[in-house]
């Protein structure tokens, strides 16, 4: 039997194992989140076939320059959750808690950047749906960009939260020194996630704020 | 371990080695957790055929009957959604997949056990969600929640959307536990030539469910985001294009029908193969038409179109592909036969099932090779043909898998049997009244019976009546099941340790098994249900 303090799970047979098995897990729902994202990217090239000027009018509603800034912040990241599974993997608990946390600031700079943008196109008007009040732009159209700018960006957020999360965890994980040169799957398998929605917002950035 | 002498059950199983509440709710072992999913599916489809008897009865005469028309809207809506996203779908691979699927491959768990439970409890609460808000007022929509009206419906539909989309996620954790549980937990011996046919189509299945389900579930929330945010995707008074919401909603329930469909067959290919007492035959044919079957499924969707303005040149390539699915499906048609064929045919009434099954699927399957043909179709569509075409193919199949199954594991997964000849009565019962329900519904849709509709003319009477007559039946049997099923619990003779004499792998273990399914490594030397080779019972 299993103990509860054990990190090993027995019914793996071998440790090997289990560290395949929770890679082999992982990658499906990273796959299955990819294709949750794929909606909307459909949606979004649906749309803008039917409505090219207007998409690319109302793009330069959004603030390209700070997207910039986020996309560095999350490239940033990635690379120290990298190292942070470098780290563990030679048994330097400090130094992974270390670069996690730095990663999970970063995560939340993006995140307040975010807010500020959505703050300011709440003042502009520029809002999804029966709440759009552009002026500028033909309300078909645009209110239908700001729709999809919201639901991809939001939808991202709400990962990138969820992701912040698990990165917390993992810290506490480090922390309490759980997380050894042996026992290490939950920080690979935490940090792929990390860089999965740290990709999808390379997708989003140039679809939506490079628009030409 | 051989049994203890005297007795052939071991004395410590999954039942009985704890037995307190918590020891349930907060399991871990697939086997409980399974059971927990039996009874939830089987309460899923007792609520569902009480809406069916609801719906059938209003049916009996033209005019009014015993509801009004909105209620009746309700009634098609809540029986549908009920049948589709809490019985279908769960049934088959979340409760006997989590029984015998492990088992099956020699592990002692699935791969992420935790997560099992997780799942259920998701299951659950989107099941109580969505029966919440048909409670609270129902929807109207159809199971199909079609844009513009599912946008603009005054009834609640949001808890029913959300409620699905919470269902989505127990599907896609539990899909990803059983291909992650394939590939790394199975015992020494067990080759991927040896799987047994039914773990197959779990894996099969699963790939759609991983695949298709997201999509399901994004467009569930922007149905709910138009709703609450008048967010104008399918709204086209803001430019929004309500067909899209056709294209992602079929994208998945296209796949969803082989969800329920592919499990199905891999329980008749078990059951099969043990009532013959032969191998399958064709054991890779059989295997690879699983395949080809999820892949083809996911290029047919548009024949749910044929009539949504798409062009004539996409309906004909949607109309070709779609009837490729009947080709797989003939193979494994062919194969059953080819087993059965010379086999030592014992009639259990498992088999009994696999009979109505095969009826089943092919009549419904040649009726839908028949409304993927564009012209067909559209003097068909959206009539009660089509509403008899997919109860044959898909309610008749996973319902007679679904009891096949449940007749052939009953002693495995509580050591009792079931008494031969009031399930015998049963079974028949349930086959000749399936037939009599939807045989009339295939005459009325072509006489241009419209589906959902509460009224129609006074010569359809007597087809109606038949069908209302057919589905009491049915619900006789499904009553009498229930009754002897429950008997045999707690009085039923206790079985032996193989009760069929079956080779398949899953007997390896006790009946019912032990806590971790076996006291020691099983050994795969043979192929699944080889009844060449002369063997003594073995129990690891
Ligand atoms: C027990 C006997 C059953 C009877 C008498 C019955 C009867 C009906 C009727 C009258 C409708 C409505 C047709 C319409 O107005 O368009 C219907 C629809 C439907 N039924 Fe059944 N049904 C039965 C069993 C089942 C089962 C077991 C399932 C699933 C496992 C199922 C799945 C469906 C679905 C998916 C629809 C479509 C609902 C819609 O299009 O809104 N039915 N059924
Ligand atoms: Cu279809």
């Amino acid at each position: 039997m299993s103990t509860e303090s054990s990190p090993w799970e027995e019914h793996f047979g071998s440790r090997e194992n289990q560290s395949v098995a929770a890679q082999l897990g992982m990658w499906i729902f990273l796959g299955s989140e990819v294709l949750l994202f794929t909606n909307l990217f459909v949606g979004y090239a649906v749309y803008r076939y039917y409505y090219p000027e207007v998409f690319v009018e109302a793009s330069k509603h959004l603030k390209a320059e700070w997207a910039m800034v986020q996309t560095l912040l999350l490239v940033t990241s990635s690379l120290f959750v990298v190292l942070a599974v470098h780290y563990i993997r030679q048994g330097r608990q400090l130094l992974t808690v270390l670069v996690l946390v730095l990663a999970i600031g970063m995560g939340l700079g993006f995140l307040g950047i975010k807010g500020w943008e959505y703050w300011e196109h709440w003042k502009e008007g520029a809002l999804p749906g029966e709440y759009y009040r552009l002026e500028e732009l033909p309300e078909r159209g645009g209110s239908l960009f700001f729709t999809l700018y919201f639901l991809l960006t939001g939808l991202h957020a709400i990962h990138m939260l969820v992701a912040l999360g698990l990165l917390g965890w993992l810290v506490w994980g480090a922390l309490s020194g759980k997380y050894t040169a042996e026992y290490h799957i939950p920080v690979e398998v935490g940090g792929l996630y990390w860089h999965l929605v740290d990709i999808f917002w390379l997708f989003i950035f140039p679809l939506l704020y490079l628009v030409e | 371990m051989n049994p203890a002498a005297g007795s052939n059950q071991p004395a410590v199983t999954y039942l009985n080695h704890e037995t307190t509440v918590a020891s349930w709710l907060l399991t871990r072992d697939h086997k409980r957790i399974g059971v927990m999913f039996l009874v939830g599916v089987i309460f899923a489809l007792l609520l569902g055929g009480i809406f069916a008897m609801a719906l059938r009865i209003e049916l009996l005469t033209p005019g009014p009957t015993v509801m009004g028309p909105m209620t009746y809207n309700r009634m098609f809506t809540l029986h549908g959604v009920t049948m589709v996203w809490l019985f279908m779908i769960p049934a088959i691979p979340s409760a006997f997949g989590n029984f015998v699927l492990p088992i099956m491959l020699g592990a002692k768990d699935v791969a992420f056990p935790r997560l099992n439970l997780a799942s259920f409890y998701i299951y659950l609460a989107g099941s109580m969600l969505t029966v919440f808000g048909m409670l609270w007022s129902g929807a109207d929509t159809g199971w199909t929640f079609y844009t513009p009206y599912s946008t603009v419906s005054p009834t609640t539909v949001t808890p029913i959307l959300l409620g699905v989309f919470i269902i989505g996620f127990s599907t896609i954790i539990t899909g990803l536990n059983f291909i992650t549980t394939v590939h790394t937990l199975r015992a020494p011996g067990m080759h991927w030539t040896r799987i047994p046919l039914f773990v197959w189509t779990i894996y099969g299945t699963s790939v759609i469910q991983v695949v298709a389900t997201p999509v399901l579930g994004m467009v569930l929330l922007l149905v709910t985001a138009e709703r609450v945010l008048g967010m104008g995707i399918f709204d086209p008074s803001r430019g929004g294009d309500p067909v899209l919401f056709q294209h992602m909603f079929w994208f998945y329930s296209h796949p969803a029908v082989y969800i329920m469909v592919l499990p199905a067959m891999g329980v008749i290919t078990e059951v099969v193969c043990a009532y013959s007492r032969k191998n399958i035959f064709g054991y890779k044919m059989v295997a690879a038409s699983t395949f080809g079957i999820a892949f083809v499924g996911f290029f047919t969707w548009g024949h749910h179109m044929f009539v949504s303005g798409q062009s004539t040149f996409g309906s004909g390539i949607f109309g070709v592909l779609s009837m490729l699915v009947a080709i797989f499906t003939a193979i494994k048609i062919f194969n059953w036969v080819a087993t059965l064929y010379g086999g030592s045919i014992d009639l259990k009434v498992p088999l009994l099932y696999v009979l109505g099954f095969i009826f089943l699927l092919m009549f419904g399957g040649m009726t839908g090779v028949a409304v993927a043909t564009t012209s067909l179709d559209v003097h068909w569509h959206d009539t009660y043909f089509v509403v008899a075409h997919f109860h044959y193919i898909m309610v008749g199949a996973v319902l007679m898998a679904f009891l096949a199954g449940l007749h052939y594991w009953w002693p495995k997964m509580f050591g009792k049997l079931y008494p031969e000849r009031w399930s015998f009565l049963a079974a028949m019962t349930i086959i000749f009244g399936f037939i009599v329900t939807f045989l009339p519904q295939f005459l009325l849709g072509n006489m241009g019976m419209p589906r959902r509709y509460y009224e129609y003319p006074r010569e359809m009477q007597w087809l109606h009546v038949l069908s209302t007559a057919g589905a009491s039946l049915l619900a006789f049997g499904f009553g009498l099941i229930a009754i002897y099923l429950l008997w045999s619990l707690r009085y039923g003779e206790e079985a032996p340790m193989n009760a069929w004499g079956s080779r398949g792998y899953e007997w390896y273990s006790g009946s019912p098994p032990v806590p971790h399914n076996f006291t020691e490594a099983p050994r795969f030397e043979r192929e699944v249900h080889d009844y060449t080779v002369v063997e003594g019972p073995r129990v690891y």
